[in-house]
């Protein structure tokens, strides 16, 4: 076991990103465009930061697998986007924001790169708007606030119900200028299957054409992987159909750590399950919950229509247990308790799966209106789903997988440990720690690609001038493209007797009862042995249809799968290692007397990064020490 | 409940194609349009057949990546609904449905229901963005936007890019796709300097692959986010401004 060096910069938290700065080496204008940079992914993460080094005068090729870059799910994200503006007077700043971030993941982040975050969180407001954003607004002409869980300051803007949208397509829109100026080029439909390593440092990317299944090579000095989260692991989840891992598990399997795997989030409020044939879950915004108020019935066999049920029968049980943040609890904390309430079996709904998110008080206060201008869309899509109307009847909603805080490890300039290979956005692992706050993502994707990565990213370009890209018909490449084609093939060539979705479903069955909002040691143990025999049957039973030099879904799904066995392993041993529960983390055994998480300072504030050793060999265990110099640790309260 | 679809299956880019027809048995009416397919695809794949390749990802009307021809409908005939959205309860046992991929010479089909709709992308490219630099940007709550404005602005850039308004027009036209991008940038104070080259950028753009607006308003109607034909008049106005414009007078309008 080493332990990691993040290469934190010393001094003052408030100066680290100031001096360091100043400390890194830059690149000058002129020389930038001699490099070549390859960015994998156009969310929020990709997009921002491949138009950024675009403008910079860096030649950029960015890759994705969607027809365009506007449909990364970045796309779906409803809520907002947090800043430290304070606009709203109400106390915030950016102290407070960096604190309230750190609270919120359970002391598991790290604070240096959580304070940048925090610091940078105001300008990318500024950016967006001269952009053209159009962020909800006052009569003034001002800019309105919202607040989120975890935190009792108005510091979210948003968009409607559209936020993500409309943030990506500001990226996307800067993207598409670089692309017009020549300075990026764009490869859509485009998957890349293996990171490539020359002398031990990222050297280029194999990429298959998802049309005509060519498969290329490109060569760069650096290479980005911002290629989002992999909470498809559970099959069912709120990501959108084609999210996996396979770029990171890849990077993972050519030396790159992978960091927290076991970190991640299931979110309060999504559409519960209707039944088997169901594909993915549908997020109903946290930000709900500002005029929501969640409830079960008091009595498990109370049979009544949710509008037939009395006050007095009713259980506002965040409200009560959770009295200074009530409904607006984290969402590792209100996910818990609602799967409490089903446990008991208050659960509420056709299926008993879910509770009640009634806005009866918010119409009568406010007015429907409102809550139609506040909320409209999310009220249209909940109906079109369930065939309820949500004006009239509470809504149901139900936790799901949402967001991995866990992903590749990176150092304080967001470098994966293998040179050259970086990771940004939700592929990485770095600023939310064990539980992610609302409207912290779209904040942390957007930091990472338009203020982060373009300065830190010359650190290493720097001493590379003058050097070209080792070419693209080096051995290194080849043997990768050799790797790529042999997979397809084999996958092709099995022709067993089972579809890969129901490889896919059996593998989130087993990920959410053992490795979802509670976790045992039996539980994760029982796991370890279903994972790897269901891996196996996968590779010896799957049946791939179609062939290799076409549009082929059923292939590009078996290939991601493939990946989400290993990586779903791994996860499980991840939390069978942290002997503590903490943020979306919870282990049985280890809890308060009232069932909240119990963190263990002394012994895991560490971020576990695991290292690649072979297939079927477990990984090695690396730790990074988290140091809190600013933020005292403490139980987590919302009481 | 018991379907019948008859759907569009063609094996590649220019490659002839043609209709089949599959049976969806014993579908549940609580599923989307897209769970119906996942179910067929699945027996398909299970009797060792080629599924049947549609474009998707959010299945929840907000990436816009989906989108079929069902029974001559872009979307389906659900008003305000893209093809992932709609729920198999608005169709009967029994119904015999047909699917369709987008048509339009400006985007040609990959595969059964895929279309290439890049050309969006370079109608983005050619002037759909307002050219700040990353960093450097004034603290946002220098430039107010009236109300009215940002809300206007925000209805038209909730276009999801689907190019269902262009399958939906006889003429195949990019109107209502190019107006919603280019009123959501002009409506604002931050879009007025490259407001008239933009609108000249984008409307030759599109020319170059679409058809062109003979007002049927069938884009309207088939669009998922209901964006309106207000926004067409918008730019014509703002195109034939542009046109006749002395140019460098343009940032005083
Ligand atoms: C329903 C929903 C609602 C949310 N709401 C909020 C919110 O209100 N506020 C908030 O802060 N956060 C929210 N989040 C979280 C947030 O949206 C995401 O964490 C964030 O947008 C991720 O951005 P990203 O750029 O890292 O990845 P993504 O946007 O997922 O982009 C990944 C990109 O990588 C590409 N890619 C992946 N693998 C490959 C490969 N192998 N080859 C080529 N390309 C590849 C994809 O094509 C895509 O372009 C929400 C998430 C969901 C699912
Ligand atoms: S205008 Fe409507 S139909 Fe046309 S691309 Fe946009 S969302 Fe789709
Ligand atoms: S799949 Fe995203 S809009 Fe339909």
């Amino acid at each position: 076991m080493t332990t990691l060096d993040a290469k934190v910069p010393a001094g003052p938290i408030e100066d680290k990103w100031t001096n360091h700065r100043f400390d890194i080496k830059l690149v000058n204008p002129a020389n930038k465009r001699k490099y070549e940079i390859i960015i994998i992914g156009t969310g929020l993460a990709g997009a921002s930061a491949a138009a950024t080094l675009g403008e910079l005068g860096y030649n950029v090729k960015v890759f994705t697998y969607h027809d365009s870059p506007r449909r990364a799910h970045s796309i779906a994200a409803q809520g907002g986007i947090n800043a430290a503006k304070n606009y709203p007077n109400d106390g915030d700043s950016i102290y407070r924001l960096f604190y309230d971030t750190v609270k919120g993941g359970d002391y598991r982040s790290r604070e240096a790169n959580v304070y940048r975050l925090a610091e940078v969180s105001n300008e990318i407001i500024d950016q967006c708007t001269a952009q053209g954003v159009p962020f909800a607004r006052e009569y003034s002409g001002l800019l309105d606030n919202r607040s989120f869980g975890g935190a009792q300051v108005s510091r979210t803007f948003y968009a409607r119900g559209q936020t993500g949208q409309q943030l990506l397509l500001g990226a996307y829109q800067a993207l598409a200028r670089q692309v017009s100026l020549g300075n990026v080029k764009l490869f859509n439909r485009s998957e890349m299957l293996e990171v490539v390593l020359h002398e031990g440092r990222a050297v280029g990317v194999v990429v298959r054409d998802l049309i005509n299944g060519e498969i290329s090579s490109h060569s760069a000095h650096a290479v980005v992987l911002a290629t989002g989260g992999y909470s498809n692991v559970f099959f069912l989840s709120t990501m959108a159909m084609a999210c996996n891992t396979t770029a990171i598990w890849r990077a993972h399997r050519k030396g790159a750590f992978f960091a927290n795997p076991c970190f991640t989030q299931i979110h309060p409020t999504c559409i519960p399950v209707h039944d088997e044939f169901q594909s993915k879950l549908t997020l109903m915004s946290e930000s709900l919950r500002n005029d929501g108020r969640i409830w079960v019935p008091v009595d498990p066999d109370d049979t009544r229509a949710a509008n037939d049920i009395p006050e007095s029968d009713r259980d506002y049980y965040l409200e009560r247990i959770y009295p200074s943040f009530g409904n607006l609890a984290p969402r590792d904390v209100s996910s818990r308790a609602a799967m409490r309430m089903i446990d008991e079996n208050r659960g509420v709904g056709p299926l008993k799966n879910g509770v009640y998110l009634d806005f009866a008080d918010a119409i009568n206060r406010l007015g429907k209106d409102v809550i139609e201008a506040r909320y409209g869309n999310l009220f249209e899509m909940y109906e079109r789903i369930t065939d309820e109307d949500p004006y009239e009847v509470p809504m149901r909603i139900y936790p799901a997988p949402h967001y991995s805080m866990g992903g590749l490890w990176v150092d304080y300039n967001l470098m994966t440990n293998v040179p050259g290979l970086y990771a940004i956005g939700e592929a990485n692992f770095s600023d939310h720690g064990a539980n992610r706050l609302g409207a912290s993502a779209l904040m942390q994707g957007l930091a990472d690609g338009y203020f982060v990565l373009p300065y830190t990213i010359a650190d290493y370009l720097a001493d590379w001038l003058n050097i070209s890209p080792v070419p693209t018909d080096h051995e290194v490449f080849q043997e990768a493209e050799r790797e790529v084609d042999g997979r397809m093939k084999r996958l092709l060539s099995i022709n067993g007797t089972r579809t890969v979705d129901s490889f896919h479903r059996e593998l989130g069955k087993i990920m959410i009862e053992y490795c979802g909002l509670a976790r045992s040691k039996p539980g994760l143990e029982k796991a370890l042995s279903q994972i790897p025999a269901l891996r196996d049957e996968f590779w010896k039973n799957v049946r791939v249809t179609g062939t290799e030099d076409n549009y082929n879904s059923e292939l590009q799904k078996a290939n991601r799968v493939a990946d989400f066995f290993e990586l779903a392993e791994l996860m499980c041993r991840d939390a069978l290692e942290r002997e503590e529960s903490c943020g979306g983390h919870f282990r049985v055994e280890h809890q308060t007397e009232e069932g909240e998480a119990q963190r263990d300072d002394l012994n895991q504030a560490h971020v576990s990064a695991w290292e690649w050793k072979g297939y079927n060999v477990p990984q090695a265990h690396h730790r990074e020490p988290l140091e809190f110099e600013n933020v005292a640790l403490a139980q987590r309260s919302y009481k | 409940m018991d379907l019948t679809l008859k759907v569009w299956r063609q094996d590649g880019p220019g490659k002839p194609g043609e209709f089949k027809e599959y049976e969806a048995k014993g579908i549940s009416p609580d599923s989307s349009f897209l769970e119906m397919l996942d179910v067929v695809n699945e027996r398909l794949v299970e009797a060792g057949e080629v599924p049947i390749e549609f474009d998707h990802d959010c299945r929840e009307g907000i990436c816009g990546t989906c989108g079929v021809m069902i029974n001559g409908h872009p979307h389906g005939d659900q008003k305000g609904t893209a093809t992932c959205q709609l729920h198999m309860r608005r169709f009967s046992d029994g119904d015999r449905i047909v699917i369709e991929p987008w048509r339009a010479t400006g985007m040609p089909v990959m595969r059964d229901l895929i279309v290439d709709r890049s050309p969006l992308d370079r109608i983005v490219e050619a002037g759909g963005y307002i050219s700040v630099n990353t960093g450097g940007a004034p603290d946002a709550n220098l430039i107010p936007v009236p109300k009215p404005a940002a809300e206007s602005s925000m209805d038209a850039a909730a276009c999801i890019g689907c190019a269902a308004c262009i399958a939906a027009c006889p003429n195949s036209a990019g109107q209502l796709f190019t107006s919603a991008k280019l009123a959501h940038l002009n409506l604002l104070p931050q879009g007025q300097p490259e407001r008239y080259e933009r609108t000249i950028a984008m409307v030759e753009k599109m020319e170059e692959f679409f058809g062109s607006c003979t007002n049927h308003g069938e884009c309207e109607e088939a669009c998922p986010k209901s964006i309106s034909i207000d926004n067409i008049a918008l730019m014509n106005r703002d195109y034939i401004v542009a046109k006749f414009k002395d140019r460098r007078k343009a940032g005083q309008t």
